[in-house]
């Protein structure tokens, strides 16, 4: 299998100068919104601490939690499922609907229902799937994945959304209204979630002591979508447990200032039981959760609540835009997580950061992102997952560099700029620091010698 | 007062200026400094690229050398980052330990240890755009983070050129935002890499400086190759050149 390539998939995306900058822009805003909305938080970093405590606590004890969630959810008449990966999961949902003899089912978004590809497992099997959140809703028709996990379709532009309907609803290509656009989105998704006999939501978070599923949308449709049909099925990872309600507080107030900078979102619904005549089912997914906690310098990216504060911060997502990264999980977050479902196609991922840090000082549950950006380019070396030309390349570095005299002969003025920087510098693509940028000259004098010719001659003159 | 003076790889090939006004500076303020004339680099552009392995043999190089010294004093944060915070691929030895505990930024040792806040003999009567890379601020906190919004706002960097007469800072937007470069991030990603490079001086040059200047001249070889690309012969400045008084 390749390794995506998300240094080309940028480079191709940034070709598009408008484009780039436009997310670059929209998403620079939500990171100002998001300082904006902490600054109006004076016990900010406190709640950072807290609920990075809480996670951590969740985690370690993640058996404990997921029994007595079970047990208050079953009590609470919910079914409750569990599924030990993708397939398991999407065949879980399969036979639920095809018990019923349902033919189609309305979602509201879920990132893990994207990384179970669950619509394409239920559309060769014959059931119609129906995002109903706008942003999901302009992916599917599109045939792309999200491209962002809060706002999927971001770097799309309003001239694209209104070609996209025209071409699927017949609606008016000219019109770039977004009022317009999302009344014709409204139009049409309203009778499928009246027509539909399920419907599905993700959860943001599991309350242990309640049996709770916790969702935030701020266009309602997760309601629609879980109260209209008679069956409402919940897919949900066993990383989104939180002990109590009263915990659950912590990240309410932390989930949306940091995603948005808005201090709640419009609905926070709290899903506890099925509301008579109608079923509940939540599915517990792990597909690589468990392994992930079991990764000693990793477990910590599970404390993840999906905001998005470190995506939207991240200087290089906003330049290659999120599809660069041919991944479920996409920008500093998708750097550490992806590599845990396959190391070989995600092993490139881990470049795509300059370790800047930014991320990790946004994150509301304190991940080390950026360490762990960091760990993962040493766990490509260990697993043989460096480009050969680049080791090689680092291989004659640590050669010349561990070496005074080779140091010396490479770096001597009398050789070329061009000479040295392929050695440490530009290993592989010999052109690539000139393609857009000046080549630095090498002076005339390195400092090696110019200390040799001003300060070790003059010593040996006055006898020193 | 002995002090190593280490002078990275980049810095010793391109810009020798930068080591010279270090080690005048250092001299002045009546620091006995001695150049190592075996070094060579820390390992960070292997280490930085997941080659930890081969990154071992330059980095026990560098502890060798410099594992002795009270002080070790580099004009670069990104190197001092990596010495003190990710020197993993040295096997453990006492040499090490010291090199990692006793290395300083050019700023923090002028800052933190030595305390020197006057350069009397310095004046630069011009409006400079001030680049804090992310090792010095979010690696080694010489400067507050926007992103901690209730932090108190601090620069060592910017406290030391207050005490240059004439200095004069223009504020830009995205003031702390990554200038692209990411050691070897700057080759393997270069159109991204260049993208923000060009971003970051358009930032810049809406306020009109004289000359872009910071404590790490990495980001500035990056900067200037952009700037370059585009005609522009604004000035790129180390910190040390301007507290040792040069002049444009």
């Amino acid at each position: 299998m390749r390794a995506v390539d998300q240094a080309k998939n940028a480079e191709a995306f940034l070709e598009d100068n408008v484009r780039e900058e436009r997310l670059d822009k929209l998403l620079w805003g939500m990171r100002l919104r998001r300082d904006d909305a902490a600054r109006q938080v004076p016990e900010w970093e406190e709640l950072r601490n807290l609920a990075s405590e809480i996670k951590e606590h969740t985690l370690s004890n993640l058996s404990h939690y997921l029994i007595e969630f079970e047990a208050k959810a079953t009590a609470n008449g919910v079914h409750v499922h569990w599924a030990r990966d993708a397939h398991e999961h999407n065949q879980i949902v399969h036979d639920l609907l095809a018990e019923q003899n349902i033919s189609a089912l309305v979602k509201a978004k879920s990132m893990l229902t994207e990384e179970c590809e669950l619509r394409p497992f239920l559309e060769t099997r014959n059931i119609k799937v129906y995002e109903t959140d706008l942003g999901e809703r302009i992916q599917q028709l599109d045939d792309q994945p999200p491209g962002h996990i809060v706002v999927p379709s971001i770097h799309k532009t309003q001239k694209d959304v209104a070609n996209l309907f025209a071409k699927n609803y017949g609606s008016d290509p000219n019109n770039e209204d977004p009022a317009y656009l999302a009344g014709v989105m409204r139009e049409n998704t309203r009778q499928h979630i009246l027509e539909a006999h399920a419907g599905m939501t993700g959860g943001n978070f599991l309350v242990a002591e309640t049996g709770a599923v916790v969702v935030a949308t701020n266009e309602g449709n997760a309601e629609l979508s879980a109260h209209t049909p008679q069956l409402h099925i919940v897919s949900v990872g066993i990383e989104k447990l939180v002990p109590t309600t009263e915990s659950l507080a912590v990240f309410v107030r932390l989930l949306t200032r940091s995603a948005t900078g808005e201090a709640i979102t419009q609905y926070t619904s709290t899903f506890r039981a099925a509301r008579k005549g109608s079923v509940m089912h939540i599915i517990l997914v792990d597909n690589g959760r468990s392994y992930r906690l079991g990764l000693e310098r990793f477990w910590h990216s599970l404390k993840c609540i999906r905001c998005s504060a470190c995506i939207n911060t991240c200087p290089v997502y906003r330049r290659s835009g999120g599809l660069s990264y041919g991944s479920t999980y996409m920008g500093p977050i998708g750097i550490i997580m992806m590599p845990t479902f396959n190391v070989r196609k995600f092993s490139e991922l881990p470049f795509a950061s300059t370790l800047n840090g930014s991320c990790t000082n946004v994150c509301p549950v304190k991940i080390d992102i950026h360490e762990q950006i960091y760990g993962w380019r040493e766990v490509m070396e260990e697993k043989g997952q460096i480009q050969v030309v680049k080791k090689q390349a680092m291989k004659v570095a640590d050669k010349v560099l561990s070496s005074p005299t080779l140091y010396q002969i490479a770096t001597a003025s009398v050789s070329t700029a061009l000479d040295v920087l392929p050695h440490f510098a530009i290993y592989n693509r010999l052109n690539a620091w000139g393609k857009h940028r000046d080549v630095p000259e090498a002076a005339s004098e390195t400092f090696h010698e110019w200390y040799k010719n001003h300060r070790l001659k003059a010593n040996e003159v006055l006898g020193l | 007062m002995e002090v190593a003076l280490m002078i990275p790889c980049y810095i010793d090939v391109f810009y020798p200026q930068v080591g010279i006004a270090t080690l005048e500076l250092l001299e002045r303020l009546g620091v006995d400094v001695v150049y190592p004339k075996e070094q060579t680099c820390c390992g960070q552009p292997m280490a930085n690229s997941g080659c930890y392995e081969e990154a071992r043999a330059t980095e026990e190089h560098c502890a060798r050398l410099f594992g002795s010294y009270e002080y070790v004093v580099t004009p670069s944060g990104s190197c001092t980052y990596h010495i003190r915070n990710k020197f993993t691929a040295a096997a453990d030895s006492k040499e090490k330990e010291s090199l990692c505990r006793n290395t300083y930024d050019l700023v923090e040792f002028l800052h933190d240890v030595l305390k020197v806040r006057e350069f009397p003999w310095a004046t630069f009567e011009h409006k400079l755009a001030f680049h804090t890379s992310c090792s010095a601020i979010r690696g080694l906190n010489m400067a507050s983070m926007t992103e901690r919004v209730h932090d108190p706002v601090f620069s060592k960097p910017k406290a030391l050129l207050s005490g240059v007469s004439g200095v004069q800072f223009v504020d830009f937007e995205r003031v702390d935002e990554c200038c692209g470069f990411g050691g070897t991030f700057s080759v393997t990603e270069e159109a991204v890499a260049a993208k923000m490079g060009y971003d970051k001086l358009a930032f810049m040059q809406k306020s009109s400086p004289d000359c872009i200047v910071s404590s790490d001249m990495s980001c500035l070889m990056h900067l200037q190759g952009c700037a370059r690309r585009q005609k522009q012969n604004i000035p790129f400045l180390h910190i040390a050149e301007i507290l040792n008084g040069v002049s444009l």
